[in-house]
């Protein structure tokens, strides 16, 4: 039970609970973060001699990217599943999907190890190139996100969630909710990411 | 022989069965709310197979970038809405993220300045 106040209550300034609120503030300078990052690819690109992202980013791998694209989307939804089951007080479906999508979250970090090192092996690396740079900083940074949003993720597939659960249904389903808005957050990344660098 | 209840236990029955006429609405709506979600599922693995193959048309940049983005507009867009509630979210978070949008725009062309430069150096 938390002690702290308007966590699960809405304050009568915002009409917000704090949780939500600081969530979205914190997306807010995510945005910001990888805005940074995009920015700094379109600038690259076009002062690029031309044909150069061409040929760089004729490099990487789209089957592979397409199967991940198609993983982080599987992963956006069970993780929205598994916020409704615990709506639904069915907390056995709530695990289901969230182990679910945390298996979806390791899948694209394993696929994303096979993409980095196939191109080590043919001696690509971030300084091979301005478009390789670019490549593997957001890419990284988007792997980064990806790893601690599976650390949140796998904290509430533990008995701690079930201890939750027991305490305060609200509350549990509510860090849910505020964890899921982080991990679509992160897909929703993807979806910009991947057609810009394997793509265009 | 009937006994008559208290005041105070038929107000509770009442409060009780509302509350579980309440449930049962708010499960409904659940529910309803896990078919859409399922639609968007679905669209959005469908826009992912669309970008991917509009991608192997021989088409200028200039249109495979503008098919691209718009896809991943539309695609961001029903995340937003749909897994992250947007559309049924409070003014205060779209005023939150109206602003930031603005802000990430004066990033993404604030080196735009550049090109007009004085030394004309670029």
């Amino acid at each position: 039970m938390s002690n702290l106040p308007y966590i699960l209550e809405e304050r009568p300034d915002t009409g917000l609970n704090n949780s939500k609120l600081g969530i979205w503030i914190f997306l807010a300078s995510e945005v910001m973060l990888f805005g940074g990052l995009f920015s700094a690819y379109v600038f690259l690109r076009i002062a690029a001699p031309e044909g150069d992202f061409d040929y760089w980013g004729s490099k990487l791998n789209i089957p592979m990217a397409t199967f991940n694209t198609l993983v982080l989307i599987t992963s956006s939804v069970t993780m929205v599943m598994s916020w409704a089951s615990l709506k639904m007080q069915q907390f056995d479906k709530y695990k289901m999907y969230l182990g679910i999508t945390i298996l979806c979250g390791l899948a694209f970090l394993v696929v994303k190890y096979f993409e980095y090192t196939g191109k080590f092996h043919h001696g690509i690396y971030p300084s091979s190139s301005t478009f390789m740079g670019i490549y593997f900083t957001m890419t990284g940074l988007h792997v980064l996100h990806i790893l601690g949003g599976l650390l949140v993720l796998g904290f509430f597939w533990t008995s701690q969630a079930d201890k939750m659960w027991e305490e305060d249904q609200d509350l549990l389903a509510n860090r849910i909710e505020i964890t899921g808005l982080y991990w679509h957050f992160v897909d929703l990344v993807w979806i910009f990411l991947f057609p810009i660098l394997y793509l265009l | 022989m009937d006994i008559p209840l208290p005041d105070i236990v038929s107000a509770l029955e009442t409060i009780m069965s509302t509350n579980k006429e309440n449930r049962n609405d708010h499960i409904e709506d659940i529910q309803h709310h896990i078919k859409v979600y399922m639609n968007v599922f679905i669209a959005l693995a469908f826009l992912t197979m669309v970008t991917v193959a509009v991608s192997y048309l021989e088409v200028s940049f200039i249109e495979a970038f503008f098919i691209a983005i718009t896809v991943a507009t539309i695609k961001g867009s029903l995340v937003l809405g749909y897994f992250m509630h947007l559309i049924t979210e409070r003014q205060t978070i779209i005023w939150i993220l109206v602003i930031t949008f603005i802000a990430f725009l004066i990033l993404l062309f604030i080196p735009l300045i550049s090109l007009t430069d004085q030394v004309n150096t670029w």
